[in-house]
């Protein structure tokens, strides 16, 4: 709808902004999730999210300290290449419920780090600058084991049985 | 914070955190709202978000700017004050759908022929969320519930409609999950003079579920913006409802202080009120 799938990334510093914004934007959607988790006194998918937006945070700040000498742009948010609404390494605000398992955050997360390894796979198999395209590659490794990790997780918390949503006291009561 | 670097969308989130449900659309609206801020490249000193009651008026809240969240149905009133009191000011005024059209719907009418320099943003669930679910103007008529068996038979409200009929300056539909086409319309309703609407589709999840299929409906306008009100109402009176972005940007002169009236000081007021 508003997407901007063709845009192609022009230069070095265009790439690491769109990458250290990704992580940025992940760090402070975990955590914004993490602070629905906790008011909804969910607490174990609250420290869930608190450890992926850990984990973002230590990538991103490697992306920052690669960013040092070329420098990072101030884009607008229109300004961003994304191929879709917002950046691809977010969680899907839609699918949290206030009675989520871990299972569910973590194919919440599955899905955030596969889009993000398509972008940086979009943009290999796109760019034509022979360096952006190895500043690239680089940063598809790591989404990809960034997507191991996430799997390796979910092997640990499998999905729950129907019914993990069902509440005694639900919200929507209508009295 | 450092001043001189350009503010990001994080700068405008105030340190609470949302109660509402997750799955809810309004927190959608809320990253639009601050990412549209950081690229107006406002200061949050610069601006007021001002609300009624509701879910969605609680957005002030989580917001770092200045905030006023009010009287039920009275938001607008409120703007409009602040607006020809503060004029240097950016006024943002966000709700719902039973806060605006409803106990609020005769100043949305008046607001809209006033044509102030504002924005208005309502978060529309065609539903009382906050108060656990009743139907609201924008409910479909065979919107079956416990508190409203079989559906309420009657006919909805059309906001963006009646918005062109009252004299809003510029009038958009959006959906709060398309987040990138949400902020770039908030940004636009804030730059056009005069009084802007925009209509947010956002689902609540907790007592119209089924609004989680909106995200599938949504769609481009088939053709662009007209200055043609009677062509936009004629338009939107056939969409389908689901196509979001800008409907109708008029050129109607925004509402000044002193038009058609002599300016007078608070001394002078006071001379003439004097027995
Ligand atoms: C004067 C007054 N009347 C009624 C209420 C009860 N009340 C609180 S919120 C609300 C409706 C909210 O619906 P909407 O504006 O659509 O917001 P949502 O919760 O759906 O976001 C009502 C009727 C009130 N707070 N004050
Ligand atoms: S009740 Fe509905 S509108 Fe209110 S916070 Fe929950 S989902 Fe959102
Ligand atoms: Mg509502």
């Amino acid at each position: 709808m508003s997407a901007n799938p063709d845009n192609e990334i022009s230069s070095l510093s265009e790439l690491l902004t769109h990458a250290y914004a990704i992580e940025e934007d992940a760090i402070d959607r975990y955590h914004m999730l993490g602070d629905q988790m906790e008011v909804h006194n969910n607490h174990e998918l609250a420290k869930l999210f608190r450890d992926l937006a850990g984990h973002e945070e230590k990538h991103a700040a490697e992306i920052k300290a690669r960013a040092e000498t070329i420098g990072l742009m101030n884009l607008k948010s229109s300004e961003y290449k994304w191929p879709d609404t917002e950046g691809p390494e977010l969680a899907a605000l839609d699918e949290a419920h206030y009675r989520m398992t871990p299972w569910h955050a973590l194919q919440m997360a599955l899905k955030a780090e596969t889009r993000a390894f398509e972008f940086f796979d979009h943009i290999v198999n796109t760019v034509t600058d022979p360096e952006i395209k190895k500043w690239a590659e680089e940063f598809r490794e790591e989404e990809a084991e960034h997507v191991t990790l996430v799997e390796r997780l979910l092997e640990k918390n499998p999905e729950p049985p129907a019914g993990w949503a069902d509440d005694d006291d639900p919200p929507n009561l209508q009295e | 914070m450092n001043v001189s670097a350009p503010l990001k969308a994080s700068d405008f989130k105030s340190d609470l955190k949302p109660v509402w449900c997750p799955g809810c659309g309004d927190y959608h609206v809320l990253l639009s709202l601050t990412k549209a801020l950081a690229d107006l490249e406002r200061k949050p000193e610069e601006v007021a978000v001002i609300s009624g009651i509701g879910c969605s008026s609680r957005i002030p809240a989580y917001l770092k700017c200045y905030g006023f969240h009010g009287v039920h149905g009275r938001s607008l009133p409120l703007g409009t004050g602040l607006k020809v009191a503060r004029p240097d000011m950016t006024v943002i005024v966000a709700g719902g759908d039973g806060d605006g059209f409803s106990i609020g719907g005769n100043h949305f009418l008046h607001a809209c022929r006033r044509n102030i320099d504002l924005t208005y943003i309502v978060m529309d669930n065609r539903v009382y969320g906050m108060t656990k679910g009743q139907p609201s103007p924008t409910t479909e008529p065979d919107w079956d519930s416990a508190l409203s068996p079989g559906g309420t038979g009657l006919n909805p409200f059309h906001p963006l409609v009646i918005a062109l009929a009252s004299g809003a300056n510029f009038v958009a539909r959006a959906f709060s999950g398309d987040i990138r086409g949400t902020t770039k319309l908030i940004s636009d309703a804030v730059n056009h003079p005069g009084f802007s609407f925009i209509q947010i589709l956002s689902p609540c999840v907790t007592f119209r579920p089924e609004q989680k299929e909106w995200k599938s409906a949504i769609h481009a306008p088939p053709v662009e913006a007209t200055d043609d009100p009677a062509r936009a109402a004629r338009r939107i009176m056939t969409d389908d409802g689901f196509n979001v972005g800008v409907l109708y940007r008029g050129d109607r002169r925004p509402y000044k202080i002193g038009d058609g009236v002599e300016h007078k000081t608070v001394a002078d007021l006071e001379q003439e009120f004097q027995i």
